[in-house]
């Protein structure tokens, strides 16, 4: 049965899907290589793991009209809205020509041209905001599908209520997608929440809520595409939790030791990138030996990309001094 | 026309809404109901309940909501309750509508407003004055008029700002103010301090409530032979410090005076001010009125002895010209 529904999806998209799912990964090696040559300064978060979420979730959107508000371990998602490799490596070290000319980093960015809006560290702040762009554009008479992420430690923040109440509320074509990756930084599920699933909450808000395999990437892709179709119609707002495993420590400087290894074991053998690779060879859509070189291609354009990135002048620190407000004093419009 | 202090700023927002259909409002109990205190009244049946939007209890929703909506071209008006309900949604404003155009070079034209201050026996939760909090916060515009026409004309200029804007009125002015309000467009640049009443011996620099405390000082001190100047500042950011040491420069005297908390209240931003810029000119220690450092609390007794009034403006203003 699940077959036969794999099958609806154009082996082209199958394909791309697999393209933006070895980027994020690759991205992901290239950034914990600079992070270990001292390169890259701050918090590097991984993503190896929530290839198929990001991925998968963007790819549902339509990108011509939906918005991407991503989280830090949604690179893939950058790449599905039409994110440059170069322009995001810039952002994420914070050279010349960054799109927050060196005020921030990592994915904080924004590109309204693209239609993607980064997050900020304060975990669940952008879900009202990504609520709030919708319902401007619902004033027009346009539908337009937000959506955004959170972290099962971070669905814990107040402000996700909020939102999600307020989203449903007023109808709003929004879709949250919890990427339960069973550790919030060291804190496991079991002392994060108390309900069976994330998803369960969806009740309580008079929404559409479901629980899904976070390393199948055409699941992901499905469930989201079910949810843009309600928001579509009117319905409201969803909640999808997608379950997945944060392979890797909260950011780099975090050995992650407080991980059963046993648990990294058991999810390895899901991972889904490897998982998707076997499952497009199986189904005739791309060898595996096309995959590997597929994957080599991007790792060096990835090579090419960093070295031009590095290349690249600090910003410039006068930077740092200007634009606090888009009008200073003296200035009204 | 005669308008209060209430009445101007719904007129301003009632003809930028007219003239502007990017702008919207947002808040709990402002549609059918009018508001708590009635401003939004008759704005639901004008404008309709997609630009007069009742939301549920839930400020950062609201504020978060508002700054979506800014980010992709709308002119929202939130509206608090009570401005102290703003510590529920600080978190939307200090962080996110606070960095944007720092962090993204994107305008976030938006005003969250509402009633603060005390004096009308309210209690700890519906009195306070937080203004000091958002000029520390960067990135957001601070403004607390003092009179009608002042009330009109910055919150048209906050309405078509393109950065945050955090609105305070007082509620103890809202019905007890009332002036000759210009009809039609009006707009007081933010940033321009106003000089309220001229005087030769000592400058007040207020704002809000205590202009009118300031004002009822001067009438008093000006049959004892003291010509105060009154400085109303009308905005923290943009603060107009020039206008400022140009009158400390002129009276060489100078005391600050806010109903809210004294300590690291905006007064000790302008003292610091002045004692950098205008120290040779000063004749006297820059002195500070303002509330004793405790919540405002509810018994009247209780919330007179903690907030600032008139004779204490009087009082000091005496002791820093007999210095």
């Amino acid at each position: 049965m699940a077959r036969k529904k794999d099958q609806s999806i154009p082996g082209a998209v199958r394909t791309q899907m697999l393209r933006y799912m070895l980027m994020a990964r690759e991205f992901d090696t290239a950034m914990l290589r600079l992070y270990r040559q001292g390169k890259a300064f701050g918090g590097v978060y991984s993503q190896l793991g929530n290839e198929a979420v990001s991925v998968g979730s963007a790819m549902a959107l339509d990108r011509t009209r939906d918005v991407l508000f991503p989280m830090h371990r949604n690179i893939g998602g950058h790449f599905v809205f039409g994110q440059s490799l170069d322009q995001l490596m810039i952002n994420h070290l914070a050279r010349e020509g960054s799109q927050m000319r060196g005020t921030d980093g990592t994915g904080h960015y924004a590109d309204p041209a693209l239609r993607i809006y980064g997050n900020v560290s304060h975990l669940g702040a952008m879900i009202p905001v990504a609520a709030g762009f919708s319902m401007a554009d619902a004033m027009r008479g346009i539908t337009t599908v937000s959506m955004t992420y959170i972290g099962d430690g971070g669905a814990q923040v107040g402000e996700v209520h909020e939102a999600l109440n307020f989203a449903s509320v007023h109808k709003i074509p929004l879709i949250l997608i919890i990427e339960n990756n069973q550790f919030a930084y060291s804190t496991p599920n079991s002392m994060e929440f108390a309900c069976e699933h994330l998803s369960d909450r969806a009740l309580g808000y008079g929404m559409h809520g479901v629980t899904i395999d976070g390393t199948d990437v055409e699941l992901v892709y499905r469930t989201c595409i079910d949810a843009a179709e309600r928001a579509r119609r009117g319905e409201g707002p969803s909640l999808i939790e997608t379950v997945t495993m944060r392979m890797r420590g909260h950011a780099e400087h975090d050995d992650f030791s407080y991980v059963p290894k046993q648990m990294l074991e058991t999810w390895s053998a899901k991972d889904p990138v490897e998982r998707y690779i076997d499952r497009l060879d199986a189904d005739g859509v791309i060898a595996r030996a096309d995959a590997e070189a597929m994957r080599a291609e991007i790792l060096s354009q990835m090579i090419e990309a960093i070295d031009r990135a590095l290349e690249k002048p600090w910003p410039a620190a006068e930077e740092g001094l200007r634009n606090v407000f888009m009008t200073p004093a003296g200035e009204q419009h | 026309m005669q308008m209060t202090y209430l009445e101007a700023i719904a007129d301003a927002i009632r003809l930028e809404m007219r003239r502007d259909e990017r702008v919207f409002l947002i808040g709990e109990d402002i549609g059918t109901y009018g508001g708590a205190f009635k401003l939004t009244k008759g704005f639901l049946d004008e404008f309709g309940s997609k630009r007069v939007i009742d939301a549920p209890i839930s400020e950062a929703a609201i504020i978060g909501a508002s700054i979506g909506a800014a980010l992709n071209g709308m002119r929202p008006v939130a509206e608090m309750q009570f401005m102290d309900f703003v510590t529920n949604g600080f978190n939307q404003l200090v962080t996110v509508a606070g960095t944007t155009a720092y962090r993204w070079s994107i305008p976030v034209p938006m005003v969250v407003r509402g009633p603060s201050g005390g004096g009308v026996g309210a209690n700890p939760f519906h009195s306070r004055n937080s203004e000091a909090w958002f000029a520390h916060a960067t990135g957001l515009k601070v403004v607390c008029p003092a009179f009608a026409d002042d009330a009109k004309g910055l919150m048209t200029a906050s309405m078509r700002d393109d950065d945050p804007v955090v609105f305070f009125e007082h509620k103890g002015l809202y019905r007890k103010i009332k002036g000759e309000v210009p009809e039609g467009e009006y707009i007081v640049p933010l940033g321009k301090a106003r000089v309220v009443r001229p005087g030769t011996h000592c400058s007040v620099i207020c704002y809000g409530s205590a202009v009118h405390m300031a004002l009822a000082a001067a009438d008093v001190l000006a049959i004892e032979g003291i010509e105060v100047e009154i400085v109303d500042i009308r905005t923290l950011v943009p603060f107009d410090e020039e206008t400022v040491l140009e009158s400390v420069r002129k009276t060489h005297r100078a005391v600050i005076a806010h109903e809210a908390v004294l300590t690291a209240g905006f007064g000790g931003e302008i003292a610091a001010r002045i004692a950098d810029k205008a120290f040779a000119y000063l004749d006297a220690p820059v002195k500070r009125v303002a509330a004793f450092d405790a919540p405002t609390p509810f018994a009247p007794p209780l919330e007179q002895a903690v907030l600032p009034n008139s004779e204490i403006i009087a009082n000091t203003i005496r002791q820093t010209c007999s210095f």
